[in-house]
């Protein structure tokens, strides 16, 4: 009697103890190229000159909130160390430097690189050399295939996400509106423009008017005056900050008072609004997705006091009314997170797992609602947008989130 | 008609940026015989000294004029320090040393002022001109202050003993050594007025475009344009190309379909290459006398 | 304003390059060549990309050197030529499944044929003229490659990715040792053969146009032939960097073809010495590895760091790496005598 109840016992004990040693066996660290026990190297690539080097300033955030986090203790008691190379968003000079990256500096992975060119230039190299080139900083709708390109994930709502969701609030409060856009002649506008159309349908005719410009154009004034010689009572403007800007200003001067969306791109109080002028600005629409640094209604929010302590002793220089500096901030926490996530277990293979396990996940700049959500078939972690109004001196956000999903 | 008034009035006010620009950049090869490639950025940050300074109270006015004397006291200083010492070098060398200068202007400027735009206020109102909704105030502002530009330097070219003595040292400088004229000093000269011209026009151009270190990039382009277009020997010429090629550019975009919006720029360069074809100085300038 | 006046008797624009000097020595020569032969054996694979970059820089920066330094017309347009390259390559590629070492005598003739139609308009233009035509090309180029119309072919903004090739017979080196070695003997190549064009009648002639057109033409130099293939040369060669670039780079878009390209061609041609064709390599490397230390130095700055660097080689050495050589030689001439 006394053995038979051992050997069952004994099993069950061999089973926990057989079970516990292989837990631990799991619980051991793996790491790849690029981490160890005290340090896990982060690449990084930036438009810091040339055209695009107004962005450049995420990068600067980028790495100090790494160096915060490496002064609260580091993520498991690992120092961050960011590299970050400028391409002058060239792609001949961004295959070179993630090259250098991964092959020379010996990254664990690339961090939010800056560009669609860029990042289409180096995609099909990262994907080769299976190493994460993780939340890109662009909205192509391109990186959400996780089938055809596994190492690739984008973070910011994609554009066409972000048109469908002004398509439907045409549908549906201006059904016989007639639209009139203007967009920068490259991917962003292009990619822009088809979702718009994508969204409308059958009702895509309702585009009346289509200007395209170049970014070498010193001023689109007379775009916009073509456009409002069009009859529209729509303009959508698919523009970056400076162009935005100047639309906004050439409106009020030729006193055309259509329907104004702007895109998200350009929405920020700072960087665009107030440099045009908040008067000529009242009852423009666009979506946000993150809270913006000009606007009060935040001063008592908990995550933005965060973001402004953080500003106040790492990065004096930063500038909490630029969006792209709230911007880097969130993408950092972002990618703290999904290392955390990893625990000790710092392969390539897990890092690109955790990132597409992230569940409702809310980074201190994005606004009340919106969450990260991941999966194995779903690479897009933001896809929630709420639209918003600007009134007086800052945006008023209205309506509910909305996911820029199709099957919404 | 309509269309057609409307595309030209509006050319015309994005020429008069183009003729500002130009203005400097003629005056420019009118002391070296070359065109400075950095003449944009130097205009560029000659503007955002002067919104500095507005920044820290000093009123619009002041600012100009404070911008002004210390555009033309930079672009002397610039002249002394970095091309004298190249003055025996190849051309080739010297447009270098341009292309170094915008590196490096561009580079500090972003540093200082960061790449967020900043609104830059105009003298001259933003309302509708004359009622016509296409021009504004500014914009005809602009274009006064061009012309009137326009009439200083053509007095100053032809009427003065400077002035002649600069265009001496600039065409047959040999012979204007022979008769006492300080060629080194007529050739930093005419840097400082380039910088200040260019100062004036970057000044005008911020309010339409908005204050950021990469505004005049673009700008550049299309004053370059103008300047050959119109003659780089003639003042009068730059400022006719300047609203030639705005109007121009205008029309094509408008007209010619299909393409026309999305090749605007090289319609418009094209166009100007064949008339360089036909008129190879230019439309006004002094034809080129080849002597054997 | 007085006439604008040039004289027979002025100095040139472009100044010139004494015969005797247009190569480097024998001995310096064959050093060169062993260092780039075997030092991709002892590197990484990514320095090995980085010097197929540098052979395909340095053979566009030597196709402006024939064009400038050779034949005196400037060229701010280099860049559109390389675009066309690297298009017709990528798009050949893609497309046409066409095998990579073919597209490249294609990419080089296309190019040569659109050089030699530009450089007719272009007779009537010189100096500061033709450097605003060849600008309104580069210019124009990017814009060109976004067009709605071709799309379908380029990708339009998006772009075309480019396969890389593997090395053949199943050689045992990877895909970046064989395209190294592959672009290595295409350079030598054409580097022989722009040696042989300018010491050739053909080269003889352009340095007489370049010198002095009015005196050569009254010699007998057919100016208009030799000025137009001149740029057609010239861009048959970049169109053969263009390609090459394409398939080490593996991806084409508009945006990595501006004006910015054709400047840095520019400043590669000077520091490395106008018409000195082995300084093509100096000024290829100045252009690539310059701005990667300026960055080391100072990101915010980098642009500012470059530019100072820029300055102080054209004040030491107004003429480039060729004053360097010649100090060189000379140095090395006293030690010997001594």
């Amino acid at each position: 009697m006394h053995s038979r109840l051992n050997l069952p016992f004994a099993a069950v004990a061999a089973t926990v103890i057989a079970f516990a040693s292989t837990t631990s066996a799991l619980a051991q660290k793996k790491y790849d190229t690029g981490a160890t026990d005290s340090e896990i190297r982060i690449g990084n690539i930036m438009p810091y000159s040339g055209p695009a080097s107004a962005y450049g300033v995420i990068g600067k955030t980028e790495a100090a909130y790494f160096n915060k986090i490496n002064a609260e203790g580091g993520i498991n008691g690992r120092k961050i160390k960011f590299i970050s190379y400028d391409d002058g968003y060239s792609p001949p000079k961004a295959v070179e430097q993630a090259r250098k990256l991964v092959e020379s500096d010996e990254v664990l992975l690339i961090f939010n690189p800056l560009g669609t060119p860029s990042n289409s230039a180096i995609q099909k190299y990262m994907n080769a050399k299976k190493v994460p080139q993780l939340f890109v900083a662009t909205g192509a709708t391109k990186w959400n295939e996780p089938k055809e390109f596994p190492w690739t994930m984008g973070w910011q709502p994609s554009y066409q996400s972000e048109a469908r969701i002004y398509a439907k609030y045409l549908l549906k409060e201006k059904p016989d509106a007639k639209i009139s856009v203007l967009y920068q002649n490259d991917d962003f506008g292009k990619d822009y423009l088809k979702g718009l159309k994508d969204a409308l349908g059958a009702r895509a005719s309702m585009v009346i008017a289509e200007e395209s410009y170049e970014t070498s154009e010193p001023t689109i004034d007379n775009h916009v005056v073509k456009l409002k010689a069009s009859g529209a009572d729509v303009f959508l403007s698919i523009t970056t900050p400076k162009f935005a800007a100047q639309a906004i200003k050439k409106l009020a001067e030729i006193e055309w008072k259509p329907l104004h969306i702007v895109s998200n791109v350009s929405a920020s109080v700072g960087s665009v609004i107030k440099p045009a002028g908040f008067e000529n600005a009242q009852g423009i629409l666009s979506a946000a997705y993150a809270k913006d640094g000009a606007d009060a209604q935040w001063d008592d929010d908990a995550g933005m006091k965060k973001f402004l302590t953080f500003l106040q002793k790492y990065d004096p220089d930063g500038n909490k009314l630029d969006g792209s500096v709230v911007y880097g901030y969130g993408v950092a926490q972002t990618m703290v997170k999904v290392l955390e996530m990893c625990g000790d277990n710092l392969t390539r293979d897990n890092v690109m797992k955790q990132a597409a396990s992230l569940k409702d996940f809310v980074p201190d700049t994005l606004l009340p609602g919106v969450k990260i959500n991941t999966s194995p078939t779903d690479f897009a972690p933001i896809e929630q947008l709420q639209m918003m109004r600007f009134k007086g001196e800052k945006w008023e956000l209205f309506g509910d989130i909305i996911s820029g999903e199709l099957s919404n | 008609m309509e269309l057609f008034t409307n595309q030209v009035l509006a050319g015309i006010a994005t020429g008069a940026i183009y003729a500002c620009m130009a203005l400097a950049l003629v005056m420019i090869y009118q002391a070296i015989d070359h065109l400075n490639f950095a003449q944009g950025e130097m205009a560029m940050f000659s503007t955002f000294v002067s919104w500095q300074l507005m920044q820290w109270g000093v009123p619009y006015w002041g600012a100009f004029l404070l911008t002004l004397a210390l555009s033309f006291a930079g672009g002397i200083v610039i002249e002394r320090l970095l091309f004298k010492p190249l003055a025996k070098a190849p051309i080739l060398t010297n447009v270098a040393g341009f292309i170094a200068l915008f590196a490096i202007i561009n580079s500090v400027a972003g540093l200082i002022w960061d790449f967020t735009i900043k609104q830059y206020p105009t003298p001259f109102g933003s309302s509708p001109f004359l009622g016509s909704q296409l021009i504004s105030t500014h914009q005809a502002g602009m274009i006064g202050v061009t012309l009137l530009l326009l009439i200083a330097l053509y007095v100053f070219f032809r009427f003065t003993r400077m002035g002649l003595a600069m265009r001496a040292a600039a065409s047959v400088p040999e012979s204007a050594r022979l008769v006492g004229i300080n060629t080194s000093w007529m050739i930093a000269l005419g840097w400082g007025m380039a910088a200040a011209i260019g100062s004036i026009a970057g000044m005008l151009i911020a309010p339409v475009v908005f204050l950021e270190p990469n505004m005049m990039g673009g700008v550049l382009i299309y004053g370059f344009a103008a300047a050959v277009l119109g003659g780089l020997t003639s003042p009068f010429g730059a400022v006719v190309g300047g609203f030639l090629v705005g109007i121009f550019e205008n029309l094509a975009g408008t007209y010619i379909p299909g393409v026309g919006n999305e090749l605007k720029l090289p319609i418009a360069l094209a166009l100007i290459v064949t008339v360089l074809v036909v008129k190879p100085a230019g439309l006004f300038g002094r034809p080129i006398v080849k002597r054997v | 304003m007085s006439a604008v006046q040039e004289a027979v008797t002025d100095a040139p624009a472009v100044e010139a390059v004494p015969k005797r000097a247009l190569t480097l020595g024998t001995g310096t020569s064959l050093t060169v060549l062993a260092a780039l032969i075997l030092a991709p054996l002892f590197v990484k694979n990514f320095i090995i990309f980085q010097m197929t970059m540098l052979l395909v820089y340095g053979l566009a920066v030597l196709a402006l050197n024939i064009l400038t330094g050779g034949s005196g017309q400037f060229s701010l347009g280099q860049s559109a030529f390389y675009a066309v390259g690297a298009y017709t390559s990528a798009i050949l590629m893609e497309h046409a499944g066409m095998n990579y070492a073919l597209t490249l005598p294609i990419a080089g003739l296309i190019c040569f044929i659109f050089g030699f139609l530009f450089g007719q308009p272009a007779l009537r233009l010189s100096g500061v003229y033709l450097a605003l035509a060849t600008f309104a090309l580069a210019t124009a180029m990017p814009q060109l490659l976004k067009l709605g119309y071709i799309e379908h072919w380029t990708g339009g903004v998006q772009g075309l990715v480019v396969t890389k090739p593997d090395a053949p017979f199943g050689l045992p080196m990877s895909q970046d040792m064989w395209l190294y070695y592959f672009t290595l003997v295409i350079t030598i190549a054409i580097y022989v053969f722009s040696v042989n064009l300018l010491k050739s009648r053909s080269g003889r002639a352009f340095m007489a146009i370049r010198d002095n057109e009015i005196a050569a033409s009254a010699m007998g130099v057919d100016v208009a032939l030799y000025k137009t293939l001149a740029f057609g040369v010239s861009a048959g060669i970049t169109g053969v960097a263009g390609g090459l670039g394409a398939i080490a780079v593996q991806f084409v878009a508009p945006d990595g073809y501006t004006i910015t390209l054709a400047i840095q061609l520019f400043v590669g041609m000077v520091v490395g010495g106008v018409g000195w064709l082995p300084g093509s390599i100096v000024g290829s490397a100045f252009i690539i590895f310059v701005p990667n230390i300026a960055e080391g130095i100072s990101k915010g700055l980098s642009g500012a760091v470059f530019g100072v660097i820029l300055f102080l080689v054209i004040f030491l050495v107004p003429h480039g790496a060729r004053q360097v050589a010649l100090v060189a030689r000379h140095l090395l001439g006293k030690l010997k005598k001594s």
